[in-house]
Order: C-alpha cells, then structure tokens, then sequence
C-alpha cells in the first residue's frame, strides 16, 4: 500500500485507488466472504479483496460468472458472514434475480456497481435507474453513489451497516472516473468506526418466527446451523418462512419489506447541502457530477448568483420530503448527469412543480466541467 | 401412531405439491432414510434447492433449507460451505436446473470438488413447466417442444462430472431405492463433490408423452426393466446397452476440496467468524 510522501508511517493517511478504497472500507466494516467475477472498471476489488481476507480469516473466491457471484455472496450472508460481490454495469445486469432474491428472503448483502458506458470503458450515470428497478418484483433498493476515494471507503461501511440493519441489498454505485482515481484518504483507527451487525433471535427455535418483524419491520436472523430450522424462500412466504399461496399475505409480506426502508428515509438517506440558506438556485448531483458541482456554485457565488449544492450520497430510496422543501425554497433546480437526464425524472415528481427544474443532460464518457454546470446556473438566472 | 420419519418434515407443510406417483416424494424419501441411518444432526444440516420439482423438496425438510433460484443451487452452497466448512450441505435439483441453466455451476463445482452432496432427479424433462425437451430427454422423444421428436443427443450427466472433477459418482432409477439410499449415504460421508443422479418416473409429463405410461408402477416396471448394473454392461458394447440405463457406483476417488486449499492460506478450516 502506496503512502503519501512527507506524511509520517504511523499516521492513517493514504493515497488510495477507488477500488481498492472499496475493499478497504468493506474489510473495515466486517466483510468476511467476496465473491466475483473479473470486469473492468471493477477488477481491482476482487484483486484486493483476495489479497486481504486471508489476513483477517475470511475467503475469497472467483466465481465462473456474476450468476455464481451474487448467489454464493447470498449463501454465505445466510451462514451468518458479512458478504460482498463487486462488478460494472454489465455484470451488473446478471446480478437482478439475486438482488431480487436477496429482497425476498431479506439477506443483507452488499454490491458494487461501477458504472460505464454500454460497450465502452467511460463515466457514465446511465445506469441510475437500474439501481433502483433493475430486479422484478416489489422492492425498494438502497443506493449509495460516492463521489470521491475517501467516500468510496466511507460509504462502503455504510453500506454494510444499512444491509445489516435493514436485512435488504444495498449498492455502492461507483463510475468508471472514481473507481481508477487516486486520492489522498483517511482511514480512521479501528476504534472510530461504527459498525453494525443483523438483530439475532432472542427466543428459542420453538418460539421463532423467522419473518415476524417488531416496530421497524425488520426481522431478527438466525444463522444456518444454529439450530432455527429456517426456510429462505423466493416464493411468497408467512410469518413461518412456509410458502404460502395466500396473496393477502403475499401483499402485507412486500408492503413491510419496502415499509421498512420507506420509513426510515432519515436514517438511511445521506446528503449534504452548500450554501442552501439563502439560494434561489439549487442544482441537485450526485457521484462524481458533485464535485464539478459545487466548484461551479462557488463561481457562481462569486458573480453574485445566490446558487446551492443538495449532493444526494444515496440516490435511492428518494427523500421526497427533502427535494420538496428544496423545491419550496428556491426558483430553480439545475440537475446535472453524465446520462440523457434520468434522475432529473426523480427530481422534477418530487419537485411539484414548485421550482422549474433544468436537466443538464451530458452523455460523452466525462464528467461535467465547473463551466459547464455555471452555464446551466446562469441560464435563465 | 404417526410415521417415524415425519420428524424430518416441516410440522404443517403436507400436503405437498408433487403429483400422485411423483419421483421427487421417493427420493425426498430415500434422502430421509439416508439421514436417520446416518443420525445426522438436523441443526448442522442444509439443504439447498431453486426452482422446479426436485427443486422444491427442501421446502418439506425440517432443517435450515434454501429454497433458491432456478439452476444456481451449486453457487447458493460455495457460499454458505466457504462461510461454514463444519455444515453438512445436500443440495437437491433436476435434470433442467442442473444441466441446462445451471450446467456451468454444475461443471465448475465438480472441477473445485466442493464438499457437497448434489442429488439429481433426472425425469427426462421440464416437468413442473409442462413437459419441454431436457439436455437430458432421450433422443427422439416427444415433448411439448419437440412435437415431431428430440432430435439433440442428451448428456451422460454422470460423465460429465467425472470429466469435470467429481470425486464420487453414481446414478440408481427410483426402481432401486434402497440402493439409492446407500449412495446417499456415502456420498454424505464422502469427503468431495458427490454427485448422485437418479432417473426418476414423471407420470405427469415424461411418462404420460414419451412413453405413454400414466400409471406410476408401470412407470416403475419400465425403469426397472429398461435398466441394467455396471457389471452387467462391462462386457457389452454402447450399442448392446442401447438406450437402457446403467446403474452403480462410477466413480469413488480422494482428491483435495475447494475448502482445503483454503486451509493453505489460513492454516485451518472452519466457520468464518
């Protein structure tokens, strides 16, 4: 591991690539199982991740293909270990039916999606929405879209931490732009990082019901072999785990298990604002765009245009509320993306109508430049 | 007084969903029998299915069981025996799961010699979606996708795994339970990829079509009678054992496991912590 120069062995600052922050932060957070099959922008996890789990008695293992990944990562989730698997945008594609499978039986597991282009290895954010309703069947998916090393390593905990708590997949969604950057990061001392692991039955086998859930709908979980006989099953299920062919129950089974993230938007939605007190101008980025963003509100600023950063680190589940009261306060929304504008959609319903909203669509494999996004701000301003 | 064995069913999952005369009911049967002869603890035990008939059997088991996806029955027990080497896994598919869209799982978990029992009900078709062609559907049979006869060669699935890396091989019909269950048996206790396949009658589709038996037993007759031991076609050629089944135990060899090679990197084996 590189150190950065004139900074002393024993400090925790490092300069790091994206991907391998990824696998740092995974270790950091407890994952002891990666599965995953070779892909570029994305193969330097499984690189890394093979390298570091033997250290801390975990395994590795390459898969024949991101079937075998995602699956093998649910199963060992199921035998109680924190897992990860990590791939780009079209090994992502072949990962829906286990992220839907992985929703159903409320396995918590983590994926990595680096994005790029259809075909080609550039930035993209084409896949945003994919993220959201890339699986069939009723879910609500948490998303997290880093937009730098030092996050990458950060929300990478955080992801095993929502999985842990919520029983349900979560995505770090990263770009082809991030993933080979390197940046200065710092990893905090062992002591300073929270993590956190699934509820465990608290009554015997004989008085557990795996899929009864409490106040936040989020079931206690027993391991394979300790003794609670569960049934993890794809097919609408009860309280028991037992298929069942009841649709009512099929029906209060996917209201709680989307319920129980709908309900806890303000624990699991992350974001930050800039300069939000006094705006008329708001642009709203996330990922990589965030960065030329918020240089670009600092221009703007600086000509007197009363411009804000909402930088959205989970894009998904949306936080309605929160663009509502953005859209409350200032006239205009600027939403800037390396796609055709997809999460502008998003942005636009939660909006009301109460601000005009401005897609900043940009689809040619680079990030914004600050001028760019300032040419947006300015436009109409 | 109730059955003995139905301590291994789930309490309140009957009536299950196989059809009257069902091969799945017979091998989930055999299975059963394998464990209570073994005395294997329930608590340590997995059983891993995914989609179709076989497929559904864990659902019945009273022990921590995945009912999975369809085919990837083989990735869903890498993870959960590279998490936990100490659980025994038996993993229950069909011939659809396991030799068309889980074929590569399939090959590539015999290549690793994963520690698991994989047993396969091979019914000539895909029965629970209404009787298709199989990798594993005999030549010329008529199927409700091959309406003038199947005209693609199938798989000796049992080959295959060899060729692969499986380290225990053997194939019974359902007309040849008990020995069925004594394969089971060994290839639990086998250290390895243990791979048992198992021609079983499906009354519903392959029976009723292909060979237009509805009835069970008949069914049972013509696997009996259609059939013949490993010693019996050792001196005969392919084309003197014909279309009949060979039955016996194939392979039995010690090779290191997937999970050994991980005791080089940590210098033991056991549960991840």
């Amino acid at each position: 591991m590189s150190k950065v120069e004139g900074i002393d062995e024993s400090s925790s600052f490092q300069f790091m690539l994206g991907n391998h922050a990824v696998a740092e932060g995974a270790v950091a957070a407890g994952c002891r199982f990666f599965a995953g099959y070779p892909i570029t922008p994305a193969s330097e996890i499984s690189e890394r991740m093979s390298e570091k789990l033997p250290d801390v008695e975990g395994r590795f293992i390459q898969m024949e293909d991101e079937l075998g990944s995602i699956y093998a990562v649910i199963g060992a989730s199921l035998a109680g270990v924190k897992s990860m698997t990590a791939t780009a945008s079209a090994g992502y594609n072949y990962m829906q039916e286990g992220i839907g499978y992985a929703v159903a039986t409320e396995t918590p597991i983590v994926v990595v999606d680096v994005m790029r282009l259809r075909g080609a290895e550039q930035a993209t954010h084409a896949d945003i929405m994919q993220t959201r309703w890339g699986a069939s069947g009723d879910h609500e998916m948490i998303v997290l879209a880093p937009s730098s090393v030092q996050e990458l390593f950060d929300y990478t905990i955080e992801a095993f931490n929502l999985a842990e708590r919520y029983r349900n997949p979560v995505v770090v969604l990263s770009e082809m732009t991030l993933s080979l950057m390197r940046e200065r990061i710092r990893i905090p001392d062992r002591g300073e990082i929270e993590t956190v692991d699934r509820k465990i039955p608290a009554v015997p086998p004989e008085e557990f019901l795996p899929f009864e859930a409490g106040e936040d709908g989020v079931p206690p979980m027993a391991v394979l072999g300790s003794g609670y006989r569960v049934l993890y099953t794809f097919n609408p299920h009860d309280e028991r785990g037992m298929i069942t062919g009841d649709l009512d129950i099929y029906d209060e089974l996917y209201r709680r298990i989307t319920c129980k993230i709908r309900r806890a938007l303000d624990d699991i939605v992350k974001y930050q604002t800039f300069f939000m007190d006094d705006a008329d101008i708001a642009v709203v980025a996330y990922g990589s765009e965030a960065r030329s963003a918020l240089e670009a509100v600092r221009r703007a600023r600086d000509k007197g245009i009363k411009a804000a950063l909402l930088k959205l680190v989970t894009v998904w589940p949306f936080h309605d509320a929160l663009m509502k009261t953005v859209a409350e306060q200032v006239e205009r929304i600027v939403v800037p993306e390396m796609n055709l504008g997809r999460y502008v959609e998003a942005v636009e319903r939660a909006s009301c109508g109460l601000a005009e909203v401005t897609s900043l669509p940009l689809n040619k494999g680079r990030v914004h430049s600050s001028d760019e996004i300032l040419g947006g701000i300015k436009r109409g301003a | 007084m109730p059955h003995p064995n139905l301590k291994y069913l789930r309490k309140g999952v009957l009536p299950h969903m196989f059809c009257p005369g069902c091969s799945c009911g017979q091998i989930l049967n055999s299975y059963i029998y394998a464990i209570d002869e073994l005395g294997l603890d329930m608590d340590r035990l997995v059983t891993i299915g995914g989609v179709g008939c076989m497929s559904r059997a864990p659902a019945y088991l009273n022990t921590d069981a995945i009912h999975g996806i369809h085919g990837r029955n083989l990735p869903f027990a890498t993870g959960v025996k590279l998490a936990n080497p100490d659980l025994t896994v038996v993993v229950l598919m069909g011939d659809g799961g396991c030799a068309a869209i889980g074929g590569n799982h399939l090959i590539q978990a015999a290549r690793r010699n994963l520690d698991v029992t994989v047993i396969v009900d091979n019914n000539g078709s895909f029965a629970m979606t209404g009787g298709q062609v199989s990798p594993m559907t005999p030549l010329g049979s008529t199927t409700t996708t091959t309406a003038s006869g199947n005209f693609e060669r199938p798989f000796d699935i049992c080959k295959l795994v060899e060729a692969a890396g499986g380290t225990y091989i053997s194939r019974w019909t359902t007309a040849h339970i008990v020995q069925l269950t004594n394969s089971i048996k060994k290839g639990i206790m086998h250290r390895g990829f243990s791979f048992i396949e198992v021609v079983g009658q499906c009354p519903t589709q392959f029976g009723r079509y292909v060979l237009k038996l509805r009835d069970p037993v008949e069914n049972l007759n013509w696997l009996r009678e259609n059939s013949l031991t490993i010693d019996e076609a050792e001196d005969l050629s392919e084309e003197e054992v014909g279309g009949r089944i060979v039955v016996g135990d194939f392979v039995e060899r010690e090779l290191p496991t997937l999970e050994d090679g991980y005791i080089g990197l940590e210098g033991k084996i056991g549960a991840v912590r």
